[in-house]
């Protein structure tokens, strides 16, 4: 076998099952080995077929060496999986039977040496660069002899380096246990597959636990089998691909999207939680109708009532969901009296956002799937939230609480929601109310803030608050503190109107003094200006008289005329009155 | 390789094939073993084949077989097979139809 048959110098192989590639680094390590383990049942066999079949298409030659299924039994899966839509796998797979049959008597110590020469040559006329071992657990434990098993596993490895082949071991096995360890110890890269029971519905999940050849995701992430085979929906993984959205959609509340700071994110999760009757569906419906006046369409999952129901009920706030539904633009599916894993929930819920394009979805309630002692909704919620966030949908979904409890409402979900909007009633004053409440929301402004939720005729919309003793305010009691706030607000004015009507009363008696006064101080002004204008005058006159008199005694001296003496008399006569 | 075939003088026909592994530890002892059986018994007839597939590794995916050694009872039908180095020598006699050495 010549080492690099594997060809290019690619480190890794791609393993064509969506999601899986980025929590190993870009595939599973290249002419290494890679073991797989898992209880029964949890899709080992599933995902080495789906890498061999993905190696197969793109032109490589794979081997299945099967120690516990049939073959037929393995290419029957591979049809039912889809994973070889034309029936048969490609000539450049070859499937090996491997089984020791319970009719064959045991008789002392064997080992895989034949085997490994038989396969070497079958890679060879195949040129093969893959090689699935799958159940090696069953075949090692036939052995019955933990030496033995060590033994032939050191075979193996030593024949896998040998090979330059990219080997895939699945086995069954628990971690911890002595064969596990060795296994844990020949592979470069572990993947544990992982399949629990919530009640009826199974749950799966990958986790990487060892990854030589490059850095490897530490935590679980969520897995579901559709059937196209195994599939990995990953928020770290795709947190990476995609960009956060700066994009601002409407939550169909004017308020609250001011609260937000313009809305929801697009492509975020949204989780509204409340108990029974706090206008859960009525939040999710002002969404689901805001979206499709934007044009954008839209899915309605409802797990609670169906399609008619929610449409009459939302018509008596004004939300009219029945032309978007006419237009197309709203799809609605009502899955209430779906039984069904979550699985099975989530793959028909994507097919259908697929099938419409769909950007806005709506699942209401989440809660519905929850049965009790088990955690469906929440792994539901946990894959649609990475799905949706996978394909830019802005998700929201409604969980029912008992009670008013916030803290009833699902860890997981409300973790990983970018914005917790919690609906609760307050009873005060024989009254019940509805409270919005802002718990968190990644991104935006907000601070726990509480606005009273008023479903009214004409729409909703939030209403301020008023907190008293630490008590938030609503309805009568909020009305009597508006009124009282009124009150005081009219008092303030009346005050307020008072001092001004004074005040100008003042003004105008300064201004009637001021216009007395400006009278008097012109007449004063004008005795002062006549007594000027007389005092000259008079000095005037008193020169004049003196330049007379000068001139009298001047011609007097000189014996003048009768004219200049009469003019003479009258000055004389004048100034003596004076 | 085609081991030649023993013959001994023996009332029923029995026709076996060991793979074996080249010079593998338990393929050397199956083989020994199987031989020492074999001479101890009195057949009337008595075809043994031994194959290393280290020399021709296609017949180990042809013949089905998973590990070596591995001893195929070819006849008396139905065929019968038992794997490792045949140290579990009643299962062995039990796969030759035989009770117990002849005396």
């Amino acid at each position: 076998m010549s080492a690099d048959r594997a060809g290019a110098d690619d480190r890794v192989i791609r393993t064509g099952i969506p999601g899986f590639d980025p929590l190993v680094g870009g595939g599973l390590p290249r002419r290494r080995t890679t073991l797989v383990v898992g209880g029964p049942g949890c899709g080992k066999t599933t995902f080495a077929l789906q890498v061999l079949i993905h190696v197969a298409r793109d032109g490589a030659g794979g081997i299945f060496v099967a120690f516990e299924e049939p073959v037929d039994q393995i290419r029957e899966n591979l049809a039912h999986r889809g994973l070889s839509p034309e029936g048969e796998p490609p000539d450049s797979l070859s499937f090996v039977d491997a089984r020791v049959p319970s009719t064959v008597l045991r008789g002392g110590d064997f080992d895989l040496a034949g085997l490994l020469q038989g396969l070497g040559e079958r890679a060879d006329d195949l040129g093969a660069g893959t090689i699935v071992f799958d159940a090696l657990d069953v075949l090692l434990a036939s052995l019955e002899d933990s030496a033995a098993e060590r033994r032939e596993l050191y075979r193996l490895h030593e024949w896998l380096q040998d090979s330059g082949l990219t080997g895939i071991l699945t086995a069954k096995e628990t971690e911890g246990g002595p064969r596990y360890e060795f296994l844990e110890f020949m592979a470069d890269c572990v993947v544990r597959l992982d399949l629990r029971t919530e009640g009826k519905a199974a749950v799966r999940g990958v986790r990487i636990l060892k990854n030589r050849s490059s850095g490897h995701a530490t935590h679980e992430s969520p897995m579901i089998v559709t059937d196209r085979g195994l599939e990995i929906v990953d928020t770290a993984s795709v947190a990476l691909e995609h960009r956060v959205s700066d994009d601002r959609v409407s939550t169909g509340i004017d308020e609250l999207d001011r609260m937000l700071g313009g809305g929801f994110y697009r492509g975020s999760s949204i989780l509204v939680s409340g108990s029974s009757g706090t206008a859960k569906t009525t939040l999710a419906a002002a969404f689901a109708d805001a979206a499709c006046r934007r044009g954008e369409p839209t899915l309605y999952v409802s797990f609670d009532e169906s399609a008619p129901q929610i449409v009459r009920n939302l018509g008596s706030v004004s939300i009219d969901l029945e032309s978007h539904l006419d237009s197309g633009i709203l799809h609605m599916d009502s899955a209430r009296a779906r039984p069904g894993s979550p699985e099975e929930h989530i793959v028909r819920i994507r097919s259908l956002w697929r099938e419409h394009g769909v950007r806005n979805l709506v699942v209401d309630p989440l809660s519905a799937l929850e049965k009790p002692g088990t955690h469906l909704a929440e792994e539901v919620g946990l894959y649609l939230v990475d799905l949706a966030k996978q394909e830019g949908i802005t998700f929201l979904s409604t969980c029912l609480v008992e009670g008013s409890d916030i803290e009833s409402t699902p860890i997981g979900i409300s973790t990983v929601a970018d914005t917790w909007i919690h609906l609760s009633y307050l009873a005060q004053a024989g009254e019940r109310n509805r409270a919005l409440t802002v718990v968190k929301s990644r991104g935006m402004r907000h601070s726990n803030q509480v606005r009273e939720l008023v479903l009214a005729d004409d729409g909703l919309s939030l209403r301020e608050v008023y907190t008293a003793g630490g008590e938030v305010l609503m309805g009568t009691l909020r009305w009597e503190k508006e009124e009282e706030e009124r009150a005081a607000r009219e008092e303030v004015r009346r005050n307020a109107e008072h001092r001004q009507r004074q005040a100008e009363i003042r003004a105008a008696e300064i201004r009637s003094r001021l216009e007395t006064l400006q009278g008097e101080l012109e007449v004063v002004e004008e005795t002062a200006e006549r007594a000027r204008g007389e005092a000259r005058r008079e000095q005037r006159e008193l020169r004049d008289r003196r330049r007379r008199i000068q001139e009298l005694r001047t011609r007097g001296e000189e014996a003048d005329t009768d004219r200049t003496e009469s003019e003479g008399s009258d000055e004389v006569r004048e100034a003596s009155d004076a | 390789m085609p081991e030649p075939v023993a013959s001994r003088d023996r009332r029923s026909r029995l026709s076996l094939r060991l793979y074996v592994a080249g010079e593998a530890p338990n393929s050397l002892a199956a083989r020994r073993r199987l031989e020492r059986v074999l001479e101890d018994l009195d057949l009337e007839s008595l075809e043994l084949e031994v194959v290393d597939v280290m020399q021709e590794p296609g017949r180990v995916l042809a013949d089905g077989v998973v590990v070596t050694p591995t001893l195929v009872r070819l006849a008396p039908l139905p065929e019968r097979r038992m794997v490792g180095d045949l140290s579990a020598e009643d299962r062995l006699r039990q796969l030759l139809h035989l009770e117990g050495p002849m005396s």
